[in-house]
This record gives C-alpha cells, sequence and structure tokens, in this order.
C-alpha cells in the first residue's frame, strides 16, 4: 500500500544544508504495524511528516527518492489531491494530547469538521462522532463530547485525537509518540485500545516512537533509525531477540527490565558507533 | 439651532436618506448577529454568563444607551427649514441663549450684563449659548461613527495582513513587516495631516486616515501572537488533517486571536476619539459644526483660565467621553470572559 523508497531529505540552503534523512526505503503493507524506532533527532518524525507532505518548505527540501501511495507519488501530487490524501487516507495522531486540539472549540465540533472534510456523506454528525468516541474507549461520550479539550486528562485527550483520525477511515495511522506525554499506566490502556481497533478496522499504522519497551505487543515489523539511516529492519521478534545492528543492542540494552538487579542503565557510546 | 454639518452624513450630494439607511443597516446586523448567535451552543453559554454578570450588564447599558444616543443624532428628517436630525428634533425645545450660563443657573454668566435666561439649563451653556448637555449628547455620534468607521478599516486590514504575514511568512511575512515598519516610521500626526489635507476634512476621511496609521499596531499584535499559535501543534494537526490553508486560518488562527482582537478594539476605540480631539485641535478634525468632544474639549481648554471659570463644557464632554470608554472597557472584558471557553460556566 505505501512504498517509500530511497528517500532523502534535507534542510536549510547553501553551506547550511544538513541531511536529516539518508536514502531510506521501507514499505507497509495494508492492515500491518510498522514501528519506526530511533532517539531525538534520528529522522523518525521527518519522515512521519514527509509522508504526506507536510514538512514546511523550506527549510525542508525533498531531496531524492519517491513515496508511492497506491501507486501514486506524493511527491509529486497537487496541493489539492495532498489535502485529500492528508487526514482521509493518512491520519496523524501526534505526542502532545493538550496541544494538539483547538483550544476553543468542542471536541464534537473538531471531531465534526474532520468528518465535513473527508465524509461528507455522514448525515447523523452527533451519532458518529459519538461512535467514534466510544471506539476510542470514551465512556458516555454524548455527554463528553460537548467538553472543551481542557476539560478533558491527557489520556482522554489522546482518545480523542485518535478517535478524530478515525474519524475519517484511513487506511494509513501515523502515530508519532503516541503515549510519551502519558504516564505508564495510560500509556498501556491507550495502547492496548490502538492494538484492538486495529484489527477492528484493518487499518495499517507507522508506530514512532523511541521506546522499544512499547513496541513488543503491536508492532509487525521494527525499522531502526540512526542519524538518518535505517540501520535494521525485520520482523519484531527477530530485531528483539536478536538485534544485529551495534546501535540497536545498545538501544534495547537501555530498557530497564522487571525484576532485574538494581544496576546503573546501559548508555550508548557514540564513539564505537562511527 | 440649526448647524451647517458639512460631513459626508449630510453633504449636499448625498442623498438625505443615506444615513438613515446607515443605522438601518446597522441594526439589521446586530439582530442578524443575535439570531444567528442564538442558534449557537457557545452562544448560549455566553448569554448564560453575562446574565451573572452584573457589572457587565450596566457596562453593555451604557454602551447601547450612547449607541441609540448616535443613532438617534444620525437619522435625519427633512423639515421645512433643512433636514434636522430626530435627536435635534426631540430635544428642540431646549432655547438657546445668549452667552455662557453656568449649571442650572438663572441669570447668564456676564458680569456686566447678567440677563435672565429663557430656560435653566441642566449642564449649563456654551460661548454661543447653546444647551452644554444637547451638544455634549449630539457630539456622540462622532464619537462612534469615528471610532466605528475607523474599526471597520484598520481591524480587518491588521488581522488580515498581520495572520498572512504569520501564516505564510516568507516573502509574504517580508512584504507586510515592509509596509508597516515604513508607516510606523512616518510621525503618525504628520501622515495624519497629510491625509487628511488630500482627502478633505469629514468624519468619513478621517476615519480612513486614522484606519490607513493605526492598522500597524493591530498588525503587528495579531502577526505576533499568530506566530506563537503557528508553534503550536494543533494547527500542525489541522494541516494533517487535510485542511485547507484558509480554513486553518479562519477556523483555528483566527478564534485563537480574537481575544486580543476583542481587547485592541476596545481600547483602540478611545484612542480613537480622544485622536479626534487631537485633528480637531490642530485644524483637521471634524468641520466647524460638527458637534464633537473632541471640539468642544478643545474650545473649551482657553476658557479655564477665566473668572468665573467654565468648567462645565470641559466636565460634560471629558465625562461622556470617559463614561463611553469605560463601559466599552467593562463591556469588552466581559463579553472576552463569557466567550472564553476556559473560563468556570
Amino acid at each position: 500500500m505505501l512504498s517509500v523508497r530511497s528517500l532523502s531529505i534535507d534542510f536549510g540552503a547553501g553551506a547550511a544544508r544538513t541531511r536529516a534523512v539518508k536514502d531510506i526505503s521501507f514499505s507497509i503493507a495494508a492492515g500491518e504495524t510498522l514501528a519506526l524506532v530511533g532517539e531525538s533527532g534520528s529522522g523518525k518524525s521527518v519522515t512521519g511528516l514527509a509522508l504526506t507532505r507536510l514538512l514546511q518548505e523550506p527549510p525542508a527540501v525533498y531531496s531524492g527518492g519517491e513515496i508511492l501511495f497506491e501507486d501514486r507519488d506524493v511527491l509529486k501530487m497537487s496541493p489539492a489531491e495532498l489535502r485529500r490524501l492528508r487526514g482521509g487516507k493518512i491520519a496523524y495522531v501526534f505526542q502532545e494530547p493538550s496541544t494538539s486540539l483547538n483550544p476553543v472549540f468542542t471536541v464534537r465540533s473538531q471531531i465534526a469538521e474532520a468528518l465535513s472534510l473527508h465524509r461528507p456523506e455522514v448525515r447523523d454528525i452527533d451519532a458518529e462522532v459519538a461512535r467514534c468516541l466510544d471506539l476510542v474507549g470514551i465512556v458516555d461520550p454524548s455527554k463528553r463530547m460537548h467538553d472543551y479539550p481542557h476539560q478533558l486528562s491527557g489520556g482522554m485527550q489522546q482518545r480523542v485525537m485518535i478517535a478524530m483520525a478515525l474519524a475519517c477511515h484511513p487506511q494509513l495511522l501515523v502515530a508519532d509518540e503516541p503515549t510519551t506525554a502519558l504516564d505508564v499506566t495510560v500509556q498501556a490502556q491507550i495502547l492496548d485500545q490502538m492494538r484492538v481497533i486495529k484489527q477492528q478496522i484493518k487499518m495499517a499504522m507507522l508506530l514512532i516512537t523511541h521506546n522499544f519497551g512499547i513496541i513488543g505487543g503491536i508492532a509487525d515489523r521494527v525499522a531502526v533509525m540512526f542519524r538518518g539511516a535505517i540501520v535494521e529492519h525485520g520482523s519484531t521478534a527477530e530485531v528483539l531477540h536478536n538485534p544485529q545492528h551495534p546501535y540497536t543492542k545498545a538501544l534495547i540494552g537501555c530498557i530497564p527490565q522487571l525484576g532485574q538487579r538494581r544496576r546503573r542503565l546501559t548508555t550508548i557510546d557514540y564513539s564505537t558507533l562511527g | 439651532m440649526t448647524t451647517s454639518s458639512q460631513d459626508w452624513l449630510t453633504q449636499s450630494f448625498l442623498p438625505i436618506w443615506l444615513p438613515n439607511l446607515a443605522v438601518l443597516l446597522g441594526a439589521l446586523l446586530v439582530a442578524l448577529l443575535v439570531w444567528q448567535g442564538n442558534r449557537s451552543e457557545r452562544w448560549a453559554v455566553a448569554w448564560r454568563r453575562l446574565r451573572g454578570d452584573r457589572l457587565g450588564q450596566v457596562a453593555g447599558a451604557v454602551a447601547a444607551l450612547f449607541l441609540v444616543v448616535g443613532a438617534l443624532e444620525t437619522v435625519v428628517y427633512p423639515t421645512d427649514t433643512g433636514s434636522r436630525t430626530v435627536l435635534q428634533l426631540l430635544l428642540s425645545g431646549i432655547p438657546q441663549e445668549k452667552g455662557y450660563s453656568a449649571p442650572l443657573a438663572t441669570n447668564a454668566l456676564s458680569v456686566s450684563d447678567p440677563k435672565p435666561l429663557l430656560k435653566r439649563h441642566l449642564l449649563g451653556t456654551d460661548a454661543l449659548g447653546r444647551d452644554t448637555l444637547v451638544q455634549t449628547l449630539r457630539a456622540t455620534r462622532s464619537a462612534l461613527w469615528i471610532g466605528g468607521l475607523t474599526s471597520l478599516v484598520y481591524i480587518p486590514l491588521g488581522v488580515l495582513l498581520g495572520i498572512l504575514a504569520a501564516y505564510y511568512r516568507g516573502w509574504v511575512d517580508d512584504v507586510v513587516q515592509y509596509l508597516y515598519s515604513t508607516i510606523a516610521a512616518v510621525p503618525e500626526i504628520l501622515m495624519l495631516v497629510a491625509i487628511l489635507m488630500v482627502l478633505g476634512k469629514g468624519l468619513g476621511t478621517m476615519a480612513i486616515a486614522l484606519g490607513i496609521t493605526g492598522w500597524v499596531g493591530m498588525a503587528r499584535l495579531i502577526r505576533g501572537e499568530a506566530l506563537r499559535q503557528m508553534e503550536r501543534p494543533y494547527v500542525a494537526a489541522a494541516k494533517a488533517l487535510g485542511q485547507s490553508d484558509w480554513r486553518i486560518l479562519t477556523r483555528h488562527l483566527l478564534p485563537n486571536v480574537m481575544h486580543l482582537i476583542v481587547i485592541k478594539f476596545v481600547l483602540g476605540f478611545s484612542g480613537l476619539v480622544l485622536a479626534e480631539a487631537v485633528l480637531s485641535y490642530l485644524g483637521v478634525g471634524a468641520p466647524v459644526g460638527t458637534p464633537s468632544w473632541g471640539a468642544i474639549i478643545d474650545a473649551s481648554r482657553s476658557e479655564l483660565s477665566r473668572d468665573p471659570l467654565v468648567w462645565w463644557n470641559l466636565a460634560a464632554a471629558s465625562t461622556a467621553l470617559f463614561l463611553l470608554v469605560l463601559s466599552l472597557n467593562i463591556l469588552g472584558d466581559a463579553l472576552r470572559r463569557a466567550f472564553d471557553p476556559k473560563s468556570n460556566s
């Protein structure tokens, strides 16, 4: 469904030009979940945003490669086609739920807006909004949808963001650190919910995270990004249990293990990584 | 009590029903707004909050009173001796004296010739013997038209340019910044006088001149705030949802800078009324014969050294100005609170 071929992205111009994403390739089949793992600045979020050409140009420059979604190159699409793609075919959930919702509108009106953009055929807006909120596990959705974002907790806000993304029946959900801003118990609930929903509606997902700990139960395959390049790529079990690249080994070594004797957490020695 | 008003509202080449039409359209607009608002959930909440806000209600009533007085002075009515405003007709029972008289005095304020007055005047009379209260009320029209018309010019201009500059950045931002830096670099009074010299005196041209110089502050303010809002992820989220630029501008950025627009409008209103006074003092303000608080304050300025002191004209105009500005301030604040989703209902 989605296939990225030797994509490169630069930032800036002239001497200050730096390559943030170096010649990466990956693909996601319908209904599949790919986890893109890497540390801050490794280019994983840039890659996620590039899928629908959301990076501000300039400073961003798409300097090479192609992004094929359903056999069409996203980089060659017109602005109107891109708008139909964004939200309609490829939807996003971002890291900061508290600021990703517009503070001056109710939850209902924000989801209704998404519906009016990509599913104008929906007649009973209230019922559809309630159904979406119910899907992400919000209790009493017909009442909650009249709340403003600030009246909801962080976990609820992120559920609303997911509901808004799902409202338009996307084929691919790009979840960019969806649980990083949440505490661990809420994080587990949300991830669990996402896995259930994904199976229900057969949607593909690109899960962008720095945390190897959360991908185990949810991702089919893993791509590890380091300094703008994909250094390791394989099935989740394979990568988790038998990492090949030293950076992957180091990242996995950073995860604190339950029941282990107290020891200092592993740090990554960049001088050995080249 | 005839006036030779030469401002645009009564200029001979304009049909006399034009100001009436303007008032009618204004009233229709207010009615439409209330009708539209009644159907929206957000307005319902705002109304409920306003009902619990006693101070806001008082301010609203005072502002509405000024609005009614201004409208009455705007609507003209043809008579045998030329057209008069409705307010003039309503107050035509109050006679004109020969000169100054103190509030509620029975004799004219003249040491040599203290003639008895035709009638007592609640707030006294001015140098020409005109009732101060009537003049002050009539001057409401100038204040409201200056404030209102100028706001109609500078707010859309400033908001549009500011928000476009913040949203598109790049060359759009450069052009907008270049424009407002250039205008800001010219001394404001000089600019105003120059524009008024070219366009001619009148309330309408004064509003245009003040609007041309006034959008700079608004554009700067909105650009700054919109830049800050652009950094917030909900804008990126809106874009990621496939919303068009125009929708993001109007649905996401505009509502989030609206509070600044309301505050700036309310605070700017008083500045505009005062600017009219300054321009009157420079001789490029409202044409002679158009009652305005600026003109009244300007005329009574030289009377402050008189003995006995003639203070009532200055006091009446200043109090009216103060009341209008204060009520608009409180009303603006009450509206902002009523519409703010974050305040408690």
